[in-house]
């Protein structure tokens, strides 16, 4: 799996490997989001290709990238606010079980969803919310809903934007486990400023700067690297 | 893993009590043409079927067309031509109405849809303006006279229409069925995923869900029952005329949804009802229906935000507690 995009960002090449986890880190404004922006194709590259698994995807528009398998989360969390838990979690399984487009049908053919979507919310420990409103839900627990509705796709590629921003101690335990499980046959893309998260979780560490990239390798080369520590103390004075 | 897989269906006191007003509300309407004038019914439920097709956009998939007369008043056109011109038998010529009723909206749908917001209202607003005008330069509408002396016919070759109450009960009969057509609709997994697209469109599109699709599908959907209200009321006061297919059409249909309660299946019904009410009775007076309108409509919007219907239904939910 390869991307190369010489992007609006400026010239970022980045290439994350199969079966990986991967973080993209860097001070605020690094262009981070951005990345993710274009690699899904909410943003359109000026130049530059992205490839996803040997096919060009440069060219695809957003729901095309995500049949693909290559789906995203969002750094504000992204739910359904009215619907409840359980409802979130079938409106992503239901596309790929056809129960979609289906107008004449009563939705309670829907709850032969049900089982998958509630291991899919006891992965996440949600099980107890199910049946509560999503809009009803502690920022964590949105964050944990957002990844289980994720995972209901079955992506063969995450891209997690700060999955664990703004989460508790507990959360963050869980949701790390979690993304240990699920990387276990997938590809994970990860965008995080907890660094311990990162030297725990990641395989490889790629640090973005002003919309470049600064340095790419390891946590502990990349850590490192005084390019790099300059970066962090650089906004950290501003 | 322990799975609980109790999915709360709605509540069955809800249902049963939502059944019984339902049934009460029919038997209303089987009774309705002894106790009042036919005609004036038939168009009640002509109205407030238009006003439910409309409200499936605004209500469900929170997209607001201005042009929507289109649909209403070109499927008008489109069945009083079919029975008139080509002798077709009434069931066809409504067939007809609302097949052009669901083409013209594919093609509004697909050029509106790419808009958001009020950029989406303005073009169903300007191509509406042209369809308008269109009828009003074609040979086959008749321009200003309109397409006069439709006749209704008999349905299915058996039914004599001509008899007030057949007509009052087929009328009745387009009626629920778009009604129930709308409800399942709603109540579906297509309508589950265009509710999910109204609360987050971003991230529907990031489940890889073609949204523009869902809009155009209930767009066209919207524009077919349109249409069928409008061809059934052509068949019903035998003619179509301009007055359908303008823009006060459109805002007429945007007021009568407004008032009766955007996303409520039984507001626009409401809302219709109490137009249609108004224009007919005090038509006979000297009292500008309009201004008792824009008075009850800035009423409605200060104070029952959620229309008429909405806020019955908000009252009811609140006393469940």
């Amino acid at each position: 799996m390869e991307f190369r995009g010489f992007i609006a960002v400026n010239n970022v090449t980045l290439s994350v490997n199969e079966g990986t986890v991967h973080a993209l880190i860097g001070p605020n404004g690094a262009g981070k989001t951005t990345v993710f922006n274009l690699l899904t194709k909410f943003l359109t590259p000026t130049r530059g290709q992205i490839t996803f698994r040997g096919s060009d995807i440069t060219a695809l528009k957003p729901a095309e990238v995500a049949r693909l398998g290559l789906v995203r989360s969002f750094q504000i969390s992204a739910v359904f606010p009215h619907l409840t838990v359980l409802d979130n979690v079938r409106v992503a399984l239901q596309r790929p079980s056809d129960l979609a487009t289906q107008f004449w049908r009563s939705s309670s053919i829907l709850s032969t969803l049900d089982d998958r979507a509630m291991s899919l919310i006891d992965a996440v420990g949600l099980s107890s919310y199910a049946h509560l409103p999503a809009v009803e839900l502690s920022y964590g627990r949105k964050r944990a809903l957002e990844i289980a509705t994720t995972l209901a796709l079955d992506p063969a590629m995450l891209l997690l934007d700060e999955p664990m921003a703004g989460m508790g101690h507990e959360d963050i335990g869980r949701i790390s486990d979690l993304i240990r499980r699920i990387a276990r046959n997938r590809t994970v893309l990860m965008v995080e400023h907890n660094l311990n998260v990162v030297s725990d979780l990641c395989d490889r560490v790629t640090v973005l700067a002003r919309g470049e990239i600064l340095a790419d390798g390891s946590y502990d080369t990349v850590s490192a690297d005084p390019r790099v520590r300059e970066a962090y103390m650089g906004t950290e004075h501003a | 893993m322990a799975v609980e897989t109790h999915y709360i269906p709605a509540q069955p006191k809800a249902r049963t009590s939502t059944v019984v007003l339902g049934a009460v509300a029919i038997a209303a309407l089987l009774a309705a043409p002894f106790v009042v004038y036919p005609v004036f019914m038939m168009s009640i439920l002509c109205f407030a079927l238009f006003a439910c097709a409309f409200n499936l956009l605004i209500g469900y998939v929170g997209l607001l067309s201005f042009g929507h007369a289109t649909f209403f008043g070109g499927a008008a056109y489109f069945t009083a031509h079919a029975v008139k011109v080509w002798g077709f038998e009434p069931l066809a010529g409504l067939l007809v109405g609302v097949v052009g009723a669901a083409l013209l909206g594919l093609v509004v749908g697909f050029l509106a849809i790419r808009r958001q917001g009020i950029y989406f209202s303005m073009i169903t607003l300007a191509l509406g303006q042209m369809f308008a005008f269109i009828c009003l330069q074609a040979p086959f509408t008749h321009g200003e006279d309109g397409i006069q002396g439709v006749p209704r016919g008999h349905l299915l070759g058996l039914i004599d229409l001509n008899q007030p109450l057949a007509m009052y009960y087929v009328t009745l009969a387009i009626f629920l069925f778009g009604f129930f057509a709308i409800w399942r609709i709603v109540h579906s997994p297509f309508g589950n995923i265009l509710q999910a697209i109204r609360e987050n469109e971003r991230r529907a599109i990031s489940l890889g869900y073609r949204v523009d699709r869902y809009k155009l599908g209930a767009f066209v959907m919207s524009a077919a029952l349109a249409g069928l209200a409008g061809g059934t009321k052509a068949i019903v006061f035998q003619f179509a005329t301009l007055t359908d297919v303008q823009w006060q059409m459109s805002g007429e249909v945007i007021l009568m949804t407004l008032l009766g309660g955007i996303g409520t299946l039984i507001g626009p019904v409401v809302g219709a009802s109490l137009v249609i009410a108004l224009q007919n009775y005090l038509a006979a007076y000297d009292f500008p229906v309009t201004v008792l309108i824009g008075v009850i409509f800035v009423i409605c919007v200060l104070i029952f935000r959620r229309g008429i219907a909405g806020e019955v239904i908000e009252l009811m939910r609140r006393k469940a507690g």
